[in-house]
Parts: structure tokens; sequence; C-alpha cells
């Protein structure tokens, strides 16, 4: 990431004396949490759909892995999977690898990707529950016309199910990525570079931790209002066929 | 295996739970407590109450646990004269564990006082009109009518904002507590048993969580029991009073 804080250094400095100019900081750090957040949406729209098609499944295999994978997300902290993956993970590759290569190996995995990975492993099981409901949300009347149509399952997914359910799924789907935002700032542990980890390391070495700390929560709470604006927008559209009462 | 690092070291493990049980206890009753009246000033009519108390909610809501611990345990640094001088340094913003206190406390006041304006919200109106009715004054329709149903309304909702409070305890190991999560993480400093030691932890936490959803399940059947079905009432009927409750989509993490 080392040409996108030259950039920042050079074009994102905040014109404010207090930052003692230390501006371009949150420039880099806003710009990599916008990227960790971005990077898990494919991760965790393809982990809720699988989830979703695994937890409505009639195969009860597919059920049973639906639900051990719902079930401990839900009850581990994020912090302790984050740990897990980082760290744990690493140690156990760097032991296999070992012992199969007869010398020592050393594993250094990038904190993107381990940040990318396991945030959309833990955002992809919240997002199973809003796909279902989703699903579980479409008239089953719909579903029975695509049939008599002669669509076969794949066709009346594609036309008749999905563009309804993503109608549902929406708002759900906004509040997993508002929540994702927030959790990316835990990347900060695994010493990634986002927003979180940028301020506190300009926060320690002008040792103004409040003034940077509060600037750092207050860009977190901008993303989050720009986010709410483009969900409500995007509602909008996603209901447009709709009538309202 | 390796389980001697763990097998050892219980007394440590025990030690930690103790703490996050601390944290997750008191946080949430403080701020259960501040809560009611957090929700109604937000409900309320005047503006001088109800934006800064939106302006709380907001931030509280919208910004990381995580930097919120930072601005109060290394933020309060900045402020040290200032503190001192009000006697709120030494034995307060000093201690890591008030700062985790506080921050917690504040955040799940937030969290819980949304939760609290929805039900109140949620009230049916004709329950209030009646109490109107009857003559009670405000006050008493609050206490009395309003704020009764809205925590069962609310009981849902607020379940998964206590088990995510407890998970939530788990970001003071930033801030140098040794809560579970901190005792895990000095022990794999110590035994490089990474593995065995996270996975321990988080069954740990697992077996809690799911623990304080199955009690909260039982004071929820406990609170509806005037909703439930008779015995002896037909099948159809068993589903319309509500005897299979629909279930609450979890996202409340922070």
């Amino acid at each position: 990431m080392g040409d996108l804080g030259e950039f920042c250094r050079l074009y994102g400095n905040v014109p404010v004396d207090q930052f003692r100019g230390y501006g371009w900081v949150f420039c880099s750090g806003v710009l990599i949490t916008l990227l960790v957040g971005v990077a898990c949406i494919p991760v965790v729209i393809v982990l809720g759909l699988l989830g979703a098609w695994a937890k409505l499944s009639h195969n009860r295999l597919a059920r049973s892995v639906g639900m051990t994978y719902t079930t401990i997300v839900r009850g581990v902290p994020e912090l302790v999977l984050i740990l897990l993956t980082y760290y744990g993970i690493t140690l156990v590759l760097q032991n296999v690898l070992s012992a199969i290569a007869g010398r020592q190996v050393i594993v250094d995995i990038n904190p993107f990707l381990a940040g990318v990975m396991t945030l959309g492993l833990i955002y992809g099981a919240f997002a199973t529950e809003v796909f279902r409901g989703a699903y579980l949300a479409v008239d089953r009347g719909q579903i029975e016309a695509a049939k008599a149509y002669g669509m076969n399952k794949e066709t009346a997914f594609l036309r008749v199910i999905m563009p309804q359910m993503l109608r549902f799924a929406l708002p759900g789907l906004g509040n997993v990525w508002m929540v994702l935002i927030k959790a990316t700032s835990l990347m900060s542990v695994i010493q990634l570079e986002e927003l979180m980890r940028m301020s506190d390391i300009a926060a320690r070495a002008v040792r103004m931790p409040f003034t940077f700390y509060f600037a750092a929560s207050i860009l977190y709470l901008t993303i989050t209002i720009i986010s709410i604006w483009a969900l409500h927008r995007g509602e909008s559209w996603a209901n447009r066929g709709v009538r309202r009462a | 295996m390796g389980l001697d690092a763990i097998y050892d070291n219980l007394d440590k493990f025990a030690a930690g739970l103790w703490l996050t049980m601390q944290l997750t206890l008191i946080s949430s009753a403080i701020g259960l407590a501040l809560a009611v009246p957090i929700a109604l000033g937000r409900l309320s009519s005047n503006p001088f109450v109800k934006w800064p108390i939106f302006g709380y909610m907001f931030y509280f809501r919208g910004t990381p646990l995580l930097v919120q611990i930072f601005l109060i345990y290394y933020g309060s640094g900045q402020f040290v004269p200032a503190l001192k001088a009000i006697g709120l340094w030494d034995g307060f913003f000093r201690e890591a564990y008030f700062c985790a206190l506080l921050t917690l406390t504040l955040n799940t006041a937030a969290y819980t006082a949304e939760i609290l304006r929805g039900a109140i919200l949620g009230v049916p109106h004709g329950e209030v009109e009646a109490a109107k009715a009857v003559g009670m004054s405000r006050v008493l329709r609050l206490r009395r009518v309003i704020l009764p149903r809205a925590f069962r309304i609310a009981l849902p909702a607020y379940t998964n904002e206590f088990v995510f409070l407890f998970q939530a305890t788990s970001l003071v190991s930033v801030i140098t507590l040794l809560d579970l999560t901190g005792i895990a993480r000095d022990l794999i400093a110590e035994t490089f048993r990474s593995m065995q030691i996270w996975i321990f932890t988080g069954a740990l936490y697992c077996a809690i969580s799911y623990f304080f959803f199955w009690l909260f399940r039982r004071l929820e059947w406990r609170w509806s029991g005037h909703l439930r079905p008779r015995p002896g009432m037909a099948p159809a009927k068993r589903k319309a009073a509500g005897a299979e409750p629909a279930e609450t989509p979890a996202i409340v993490t922070r």
C-alpha cells in the first residue's frame, strides 16, 4: 500500500493546523477502511446466499452445516474470531508446511486478505439470516406462477424470486454493511493500516489522542450518514414498482 | 495435543471470565437504567431535550466501540490537568477498568434506548387511550401501562443487545485489561498454543452466549403467559395466539 500512502501524503493533507501535518493519515485510513468494506461485499453476499440456500435446503447435511455456521458466528465475539483466524491459522499453516518441507517455514498472511476473509465469514452469517428471511417473504403464489409458466428452477430463481428477494433483503443488507464498516476498526489489532490504526499511530506520534480518535470517530460517523442516505435511495429504487398504502 | 496449556491455566481463565462477567453485568444494569429516561427524552417534543439525546444516540450507535474505548481511555490523557482539578483523574480515568465500564455503559445505553424507543412507539394506541379514559395521569400511564408493555415488546431485541454486549466486552483486552480475551492473548504469548487457546476461548464465549439466549427465552416465556394459548385450543387458534414466536433477525452487533 506504499503508493496509496504516498498519494495521500501529497494530496490528502487536511489544511488544519490542529493535526500538526498528520491530516493525511485520515485520507489514507478512510481509503483502506472503505477498500476493506467494499472487498468484503462479494464474500458476504456469496456466503450469505450459500448459507441461506443450505439452511432452506431439504438436504439434512446442508441444513446442519448452515446451522453450525450461523450458530458459531453468533456465539463467538468478532475479535476472537479475527485473532483466531489471523494468528491461529498462521501458526497451523506454519507448522503443517514446516512438517511437509522438513525445515522451518515462515508464513505471513497479508492482513488485508485475512481481514477481508474473516469479516466476510462473520458477516456472511448475518447475511444468511437476511437472505433466508427475504426468500421466505417472497409470495408463494409468485413461485407457483413461475412453475405454471414452465420455468425451470434456475430461471424461476433468476427472474422471479431473486428480484423480489432483493427488495426484502435490502434493508437488512444495508444494516449488515453499516455494522461491517464499524467492525473494520477491529482490523487495527492485526496491524492493518485502516482508519483506526492510522489515527492511533498519529495520535501516539503527536501525543494528542483525543483530537485524533475524535476525528476518526467523526469520519466513521460520516461514512454511516452517507450509507444511510445511499440506502434510502436504493430502497426507494428497489420498491419503485410497489404501491404504497 | 498441547491441551495442558489450557488445563494448567484454568484458574486464569476463571479470573478472566469473572472480569468479563463483571463488565457485562454492571454496564448492562446501569445502561438499562439510563436507557429508560434516554428513550423518553428522545420521544419528548421539547427540541432542547430531543436533539441532544438524538446526537448522543447517533454518535454511540454510529461509531465503532473500539474507537469509543480508545477515545475515553487514551483520549482522557489529553486533559490530565483539567481532570485532576475536578478529581476524576486518579482513581477513575487513569484506570482502564473504569474507562472500559464507562464506555460500555454509554454504548449499551444508546443501543438499549433505541430499542426501547421503538418498543414505546409500538405500544398499541388503544391501550394508552384506555389508560387515559380511566383518568390515569401521564406518569401513572407510563408506569402502569406504557413501560411494562414496552419492556415486553423490547425483550427479544434486548436479548440480542445483551448477548452482543457480553461479546463486545472482549474489546477491553485492547486497553490492557485481562478479561477472557486478554487472558487468552497473554497465555498465547506465553505458551504459543494459539489454536488450542483460541478455540477453547471461543467455545467458552459461545456456550455462555447461548446460555444467556436460553435464559432470556425463559423470561420471554414467563412474561407472555397471558398471550399463550390455553390447553385445548384449536391448532389454528394456537398459531394466531402466537404460540410459535416469530424468529427475530439478529443484527445488533457493533
